[in-house]
């Protein structure tokens, strides 16, 4: 299939930053080296108006490699145009640079991401827990977390 | 008066001009359960007087494992669990779900399906409205306004229970379809309905919009300009209230949206009192919405023919054997709806703004035939995750009184913001 406009801007300032590039169900995607996330967001908030990050998530795809997909939902609210973006992390490697920068929302998403999968943000000032206690161990949204594992009792023990 | 004299003491000691004691800042807890906020919640404040100064807010009080859960069970058997999202509108929940999944499998809804869950959602959307205005209405002290809105909202939780037996935990949809057909008189009760509820509107607007207590604790407080709520990935009243014209069901059109006839009301200034007015506006909008749909809606199956998703009926169930196997099929571990490998978004316009299913199904080691019977994951995109994750910014340089209109106004769902 013919490329999106985003992909060949995208490839004409990083030629190998775009690995894979697909529309499925109607949505389109776009799969990108984790390493140059940052600057292939910037063109697409900058030359396309990208200006919303409505959601940014993980799937965790064990027990195949890479394991990890990071998940990217752009939104530009004046033309009303989607855009998915996925890079795929390595587990030895669950690493990927912050766009905090960029969007101030995604704070708190990659909050969410550390606290449910464990993987990195890389200039992050601020990486703890969100959802669960910092105590907590593990990423109980890891397909390989045990379900019945039980975590230690925080708080007063009589 | 011993307590009196050591007051004094203490007050002759420390020189009037001393800028020390004048510039002492406290900290203060607000939550995680406070009597003025709508959840469990915590809002960490340092204050300089009564000013606030910084805040942090800190969420996962209310934290279920949703995701978890649904990659746990079957594709059917996760909407129970988008109940419990938003709880006020949990018809919005589960068409979302619904409908995320129904695009991975390519069906749409025969025509009475889509009107009926175009119909709830807007008795959801409603219903959100009421409480949200009302609650922050009580707040400011207007109490009759929320047992005037309450009253209305118990008109449209009625309804809900008359078509599926709930108030609050629905499970009103299906994958591909709705699970009964309208009760007799319904559509009747619907039009009673929103002419009470117009006339409750029209009350409550007397009481509060020309109240003068009300409107100056509203106006030009926690002020989010569209850019900047655009950036932190608002939407939904919260956003059209900044003055943003975004709304999903006029923009990415599902159901019968693009086929009925009614606005998107917007705010100018971004600040409490345009996020109250638009939610008004909005539910007069809605009113307009479920009377277009009981005029036009046709009749029809209310779920779509494919054996493969949709139970048959009880009478084939229990009648032939044809029915009984289809039956089992659906419900025996392991069968069930076999969706192909593949991943969607799909967002519908919540009560408080955009709510997205992403949706993955992966097929497992176990699988033979590519398709899975649970979902690999299930992601939602709660639309008042961003809205609190802003809320510091809002309440950054106002009032400590502030705080509880402003957090009235973005309409915070525990269950949804913790998932």
């Amino acid at each position: 299939m013919s490329k999106f406009p985003e992909h060949i801007a995208i490839e004409k300032a990083h030629p190998t930053a775009v690995l894979d590039w697909h529309e499925r169900f109607g949505d389109r995607t776009m799969i990108v080296e984790a390493k140059q996330i940052v600057e292939i967001v910037r063109i697409l908030k900058d030359a396309f108006g990208y200006d919303m990050l409505v959601d940014l998530t993980c799937v965790d795809y064990l027990p195949r490699r890479p394991r990890f997909e990071m998940v990217y939902h752009f939104l530009n609210v004046e033309s009303k145009t989607r855009l998915r973006v996925k890079a795929q992390l390595e587990e030895s490697n669950a690493r990927i640079p912050t766009l905090t920068g960029l969007y101030p929302i995604a704070d708190w998403f990659e909050r969410e991401v550390w606290d449910l999968f464990g993987i990195k943000f890389e200039g992050h000032t601020n990486l703890k827990r969100i959802m669960l206690y910092e105590e907590f161990e593990g990423h109980p949204l890891r397909k390989d977390y045990p379900k019945t594992k039980r975590q230690p009792l925080m708080g007063p023990q009589n | 008066m011993p307590e009196l004299d050591a007051l004094s003491e203490i007050k002759a000691a420390v020189p009037p001009d001393e800028p020390e004691f004048q510039q002492k800042e406290m900290l203060l807890n607000i939550g995680p359960a406070h009597p003025a906020m709508h959840g469990i919640i915590r809002i960490m404040t340092k204050l300089e007087g009564e000013l606030v100064v910084e805040s942090e807010v800190e969420i996962g009080y209310l934290h279920r494992a949703f995701e978890k859960s649904c990659e746990e069970s079957t594709w059917n058997q996760a909407i129970i669990y988008t109940d419990r999202l938003n709880y006020v509108s949990s018809p919005i929940n589960n068409v979302g779900y619904c409908m995320a999944v129904e695009k991975l499998l390519g069906l749409e809804l025969p025509p009475r399906g889509q009107y009926i869950r175009t119909l709830l959602c807007e008795i959801a959307r409603i219903s959100d409205h009421l409480t949200c205005v009302g609650a922050s209405a009580m707040e400011l002290g207007g109490f009759t306004v929320f047992l005037y809105m309450i009253k209305g909202r118990e008109y449209l939780w009625e309804l809900i229970e008359e078509y599926c037996g709930a108030r609050v935990t629905t499970m009103t949809t299906r994958v591909g379809g709705m699970p009964y057909d309208l009760p007799e008189g319904w559509l009747d009760k619907c039009l009673w309905v929103v002419k009470e509820i117009r006339e409750i509107l029209n009350e409550c607007d007397i009481l509060l919009t020309n109240n003068r207590i009300f409107v100056e604790r509203m106006e030009n407080i926690a002020i989010m300009p569209a850019e900047r709520a655009i950036a932190w990935g608002w939407t939904g009243p919260c956003l059209r209230g900044s003055g943003v014209a975004y709304d999903v069901r006029k923009d990415f059109p599902y159901l019968v949206y693009d086929q009925l006839d009614w606005e998107v009301p917007v705010g100018r200034r971004g600040d409490n009192l345009d996020r109250y007015l638009v939610r008004m506006a909005e539910m007069e909008q809605s009113c307009r919405i479920i009377e277009q749909c009981v005029a036009r809606i046709p009749g029809g199956p209310v779920s779509c023919d494919n054996k493969r998703v949709v139970l048959p009926d009880k009478k084939d169930t229990y009648g032939n054997i044809e029915g009984l196997m289809n039956h089992f099929k659906l419900i025996m571990y392991g069968h069930g709806i076999r969706v192909p490998e593949g991943e969607v978004y799909f967002p519908v316009e919540g009560g408080n703004g955009e709510l997205g299913f992403y949706i993955v199904s992966h097929p497992d080691e176990h699988s033979k035939d590519g398709c899975n019977d649970r979902a690999w994951r299930v992601r939602c995109r709660p639309p008042c995750f961003t809205t609190v994750a802003s809320l510091q910014e809002m309440i950054n340089g106002y009032m400590v009184a502030d705080i509880v209109p402003t957090f009235g106004s973005i309409n915070m769902i525990g269950g949804e913001l913790d998932r």
